[in-house]
């Protein structure tokens, strides 16, 4: 009998098989996307040819730049926005209408992207009748309707990271004589800062990937690269798409294996 | 001062002010924006549904119309859609908890330096594109595909099968994407376990696999309850994963709502069935809520000890 | 109360604490319960009290972290009870120690005298010097988690000392150590104060600490100062059945005042034969109930024809022998019983065994009575 603490090796069989299924089509689609047919079947030789072509692919180039523009605006304001809430839901136990703020916080995180975009895109064309603003949908709208859901999942991330602060930090810097906003800006932001970079970049993430809310808060004209992948991936298998899935998997792996490294290597340091 | 009130005031803290007021913009009011239209009819025109109200000399004159709701009751396709979204959710989630659970066991089960690279490796997918990893799989279960020319190859079949656009098809997509929420929130609880439970009921005379079932599998039911509605509420509102994997009569409801919506231009009747998929969520939505709060609630006391 | 205390006192205390009442929201008992302290400069005071007796909550109210909900806090004459903690002439040495994590040794030491606007090199000397104190000097550059718990602490209190405050508050200073340092450190931490002449009041929960350190203690219980006084005072003449029982194991037996004259009070204790003599200061009416404390090593087991102030008979019913001194559980009349503990001067003395039946006595100056 093996003793319940050593890992046993049937569950590294279990464990190899689910990587195998979450990293297998992935691997495939890389493997592809230097195919020089067009056909997922055939291995007509290595080429980069696919790649040239997105290079030239204009709506796809223009369509990556928008989608970047609105990611980084989504997650520079959901960052903040949602730290803010972090706080105050960490930081204040009880306030009038707190149950109703949670509630507003944490549905966005469940619920379905087409009630989301379709609830989105039927306010805005309500404001739009009632006042004027926004005059027709675009790249606003749907930045708006990233940053309400990605606000919610920085707040989680924030909250959880204040309710593991120790306050006895900051309170020990105000006995040394720091003032409040001092406080928060020596010691409460630099500690806090990893869950603000991490709910920075899983909002980036999330406003880069999403299609549904997307297509519906936007407008003629400001196709997201989600959107242009959509439509042309509808249309059957595309070596461009291939080759934009290897490009944006390599990004993402790149910053995953840097961001371990620097992770890795500050745990060292500390044992160290 | 912050600290002197000790978390509770009579007023809303103002740090809350900001994303409160975003919040209630822009998704507390477009809820009910939906709830009126849902209860409008369609008209043709800008915006191409009827006022909820009007109002006359005599005050205001209310235009509720139920027509949307009745439809709904009335068209089997959109009760079929619904129970059928239900289906599929269900099936998926159940398939992604039994491929899910082991590998959280394992990796929970892992020595402690490993652990986080497991981990790693099981999110990683979710930071590289949704609408990638679920293409990717057309390419692997089309006729022409991958799949299909492998068994071929290997003779086990005479003609290539139809897997895509299959119900099949939609469950396997929905398990590959929503997988890596089924395993985090078990690895979490079951790495909180307390591993001296399991030799103490090796002590008392349990075998590993009544042990299994009588201690690991009830401690771990915070975790199964989180990771499954993590995948069932998303799942049941789908859109993308019926769209490409699924056939052109894949009946679910995210679809369907995308058609009245996008094609048929009849935003009450989208309205009324994006109502009618909140109503049958939000049991889901709160259970997962609670399960959640739940877990905050046993994590404290060792963050605190972590912290300490 | 200490002559030194008393004349330091008599000049007029340095903190004052009138009348501090605080109530948390949300609980029906108060926190602290009208407390009034005064306490001299260069005491080294100490709030003794289990958890939850109110002992933490006046520290953070003495730090400026809680508001009382009535009461004032004068230090050296001057109201501070309104003031934030940051204006306060107050520092103090957490209970976690609250090391700020992404700073090195040498930049916590410095925080609070950054804060004051402290010449860059008047700070670094002042740090070294505060280092050197602690005996840290070479560990300027490190980082809090590359400490051991001890250094933690040594830089914890470096850190609070550094702006010469007029008074440092520590919150179970010595609480994160194991005991062996434990025991180092206060002698240290004792020294320092002497040396230093700030003014300390410390939290603790543990009475050993609290009287090997302090000049004076306070025994708080239920947000209520019971007795203050010279550790010595509080442990030899306790004021409540709390003191008695918190501070040391004293033995409480019930009794009825028969008569009281010259300091000394007759009682007759419930459930025992004859008459018992014990201390009682203040003047006691016939028929008043009390209850009498005697400390276990202040009872003796004795011949049956001894003579003593007070004698009982018994029988032994446990013994824990823990080297240095026994401690013994004597039944006495079949259903209570007294514990008593002897030292084991002598090797090889006469030990008594379990179950042999014997006596005890002890003298009426050593028995005190606690007035209801």
């Amino acid at each position: 009998m093996s003793a319940p603490n050593r890992p046993i090796s049937p569950l590294y069989l279990v464990l190899a098989f689910g990587y195998a299924f979450l990293y297998a089509p992935i691997v495939l689609l890389i493997f592809y996307s230097f195919n020089e047919s067009r056909l997922v079947t055939v291995w007509a030789g290595f080429s980069t040819k696919w790649y040239g072509e997105l290079l030239r692919n204009e709506q796809i180039l223009n369509a990556a730049w928008l989608s970047l523009r609105i990611a980084f605006v989504t997650a520079c304001v959901s960052t903040v926005l949602g730290t803010l809430a972090g706080f105050a839901i960490a930081r204040y136990k009880r306030f009038p209408t707190r149950g109703a703020f949670l509630g507003l916080l944490s549905a966005p995180l469940v619920m379905p992207e087409v009630v989301l975009g379709l609830s989105l895109l039927l306010l805005f064309v309500a404001l739009d009748s009632a006042i004027g603003w926004p005059s027709g949908r675009g790249a606003t709208t749907v930045t708006i309707a990233h940053i309400t859901f990605c606000l919610a999942f920085v707040t989680v991330i924030v909250q959880a990271k204040l309710a593991s602060f120790d306050r006895s930090l900051e309170e020990a810097a105000m006995d040394l004589g720091a003032k409040p906003w001092k406080v928060f800006c020596v010691i409460t932001l630099p500690l806090i800062a990893p869950a603000l970079a991490a709910g920075w970049l899983l909002s980036f993430t999330l406003s880069l990937d999403d299609l549904v809310v997307a297509s519906f808060t936007s407008g003629p004209g400001a196709s997201t690269l989600p959107m242009v992948i959509y439509s042309s991936v509808r249309l059957g298998v595309s070596p461009q798409i291939n080759a934009l899935a290897t490009i944006m998997i390599s990004v993402v792996a790149l910053f995953v294996l840097l961001s371990g490294w620097l992770i890795f290597r500050q745990d060292k340091a500390r044992r160290g | 001062m912050k600290s002197r009130r000790k978390g509770s005031g009579p007023f809303i803290p103002w740090s809350a002010l900001a994303p409160y007021l975003w919040l209630l913009l822009f998704f507390g009011a477009p809820l009910a924006i939906v709830l009126k239209i849902s209860l409008a009819a369609p008209v043709m025109g800008q915006p191409p549904y009827t006022p909820l109200f009007e109002a006359t000399k005599d005050g205001i004159e209310w235009l509720i119309n139920w027509d949307n709701y009745l439809l709904l009751l009335d068209d089997p396709l959109y009760i079929a859609a619904l129970l059928n979204s239900l289906k599929i959710a269900g099936i998926s989630t159940l398939i992604a908890l039994l491929i899910g659970y082991p590998m959280a066991y394992a990796i929970a089960r892992a020595p402690e330096s490993r652990r986080g690279i497991l981990m790693m490796l099981v999110i990683l997918p979710f930071w590289t594109s949704f609408l990638i990893r679920v293409y990717a799989w057309m390419s692997i279960l089309s006729t022409t595909g991958l799949l299909n020319s492998f068994l071929l190859w290997l003779g086990v079949i005479d003609a290539p099968l139809e897997i895509i656009y299959t119900t099949f098809a939609i469950h396997l997509g929905i398990v590959y994407s929503y997988l890596p929420f089924m395993v985090l929130p078990l690895v979490a609880t079951l790495s909180r376990m307390d591993m001296t439970l399991l030799e103490a009921a090796a002590d008392l005379g349990a075998k590993p696999w009544q042990a299994f079932l009588r201690v690991t599998l009830p401690l771990s039911l915070p975790g199964i309850l989180a990771g499954s509605l993590l995948v069932f509420i998303p799942a049941t509102g789908e859109f993308v994963i019926p769209d490409l994997l699924g056939g052109p009569d894949a009946l679910m409801i995210g679809k369907i709502m995308w058609t009245e919506f996008f094609s048929n231009r009849d935003w009450p009747v989208a309205s009324a069935l994006t109502v009618a998929l909140l109503v049958l969520l939000v049991g889901p939505m709160i259970a997962l809520q609670s399960a959640r709060k739940r877990d905050a609630n046993a994590e404290t006391p060792q963050a605190r000890g972590e912290a300490a | 109360m200490s002559a030194a205390a008393a004349q330091a006192l008599s000049m007029g205390p340095f903190l004052r604490i009138e009348n501090i009442s605080k109530r948390y929201e949300g609980t029906d008992t108060p926190a602290v319960d009208d407390v009034s302290l005064d306490i001299a400069r260069g005491e080294f005071f100490s709030l003794l009290g289990a958890s939850g007796s109110g002992k933490t909550t006046l520290l953070r109210i003495l730090a400026g972290f809680e508001r009382p909900d009535s009461g004032h806090v004068f230090i050296d004459g001057r109201d501070v009870t309104d003031l934030p903690p940051y204006e306060r002439p107050v520092n103090m040495m957490f209970q976690s120690y609250a090391l700020f994590p992404h700073m090195s040794v040498a930049d916590n030491v410095a925080f609070g005298l950054k804060q004051d606007g402290m010449a860059k090199p008047e700070r670094t000397a002042r740090v070294a010097e505060l280092l050197d104190l602690v005996h840290l000097g070479n560990k300027a550059k490190r980082k809090p988690h590359q400490l051991s718990g001890g250094e933690r602490q040594r830089v914890a209190l470096a850190r609070a000392l550094a702006k010469h405050p007029k008074l440092l508050l520590l919150d179970e200073p010595l609480g994160a150590l194991d005991r062996k340092l434990r025991e180092s450190t206060q002698f240290e931490l004792k020294a320092l104060q002497a040396r230093l002449g700030i003014t300390f009041v410390m939290v603790t929960h543990d009475q050993d600490e609290a009287m090997t350190l302090s000049s004076r203690l306070a025994v708080m219980d239920q947000g209520r100062v019971q007795q203050v006084g010279p550790p010595n005072e509080v442990y030899e003449t306790p004021a409540t059945r709390h003191v008695a029982e918190f501070l040391g194991a004293a033995n409480l037996l019930d009794a009825t005042v028969t008569d009281w004259g010259n300091g000394m009070a007759t009682l007759a204790c419930d459930g025992f034969p004859g008459s018992f003599k014990a201390t009682a200061p203040a003047a006691l009416a016939p028929a008043a109930r009390v209850a009498v404390a005697i400390r276990p090593e202040k009872i003796r087991l004795c011949e049956a024809g001894a003579a003593a102030d007070n004698k009982l008979q018994g029988t032994v019913k446990d013994i824990a022998y823990i080297g240095d001194v026994s401690t013994y559980s004597i039944l006495l009349d079949g259903q209570r019983s007294l514990r008593v503990q002897s030292t084991n001067a002598k090797r090889g003395s006469l030990m008594p065994t379990e179950g042999a039946a014997l006596w005890l006595s002890w003298d009426a100056a050593d028995a005190v009575v606690i007035a209801e």
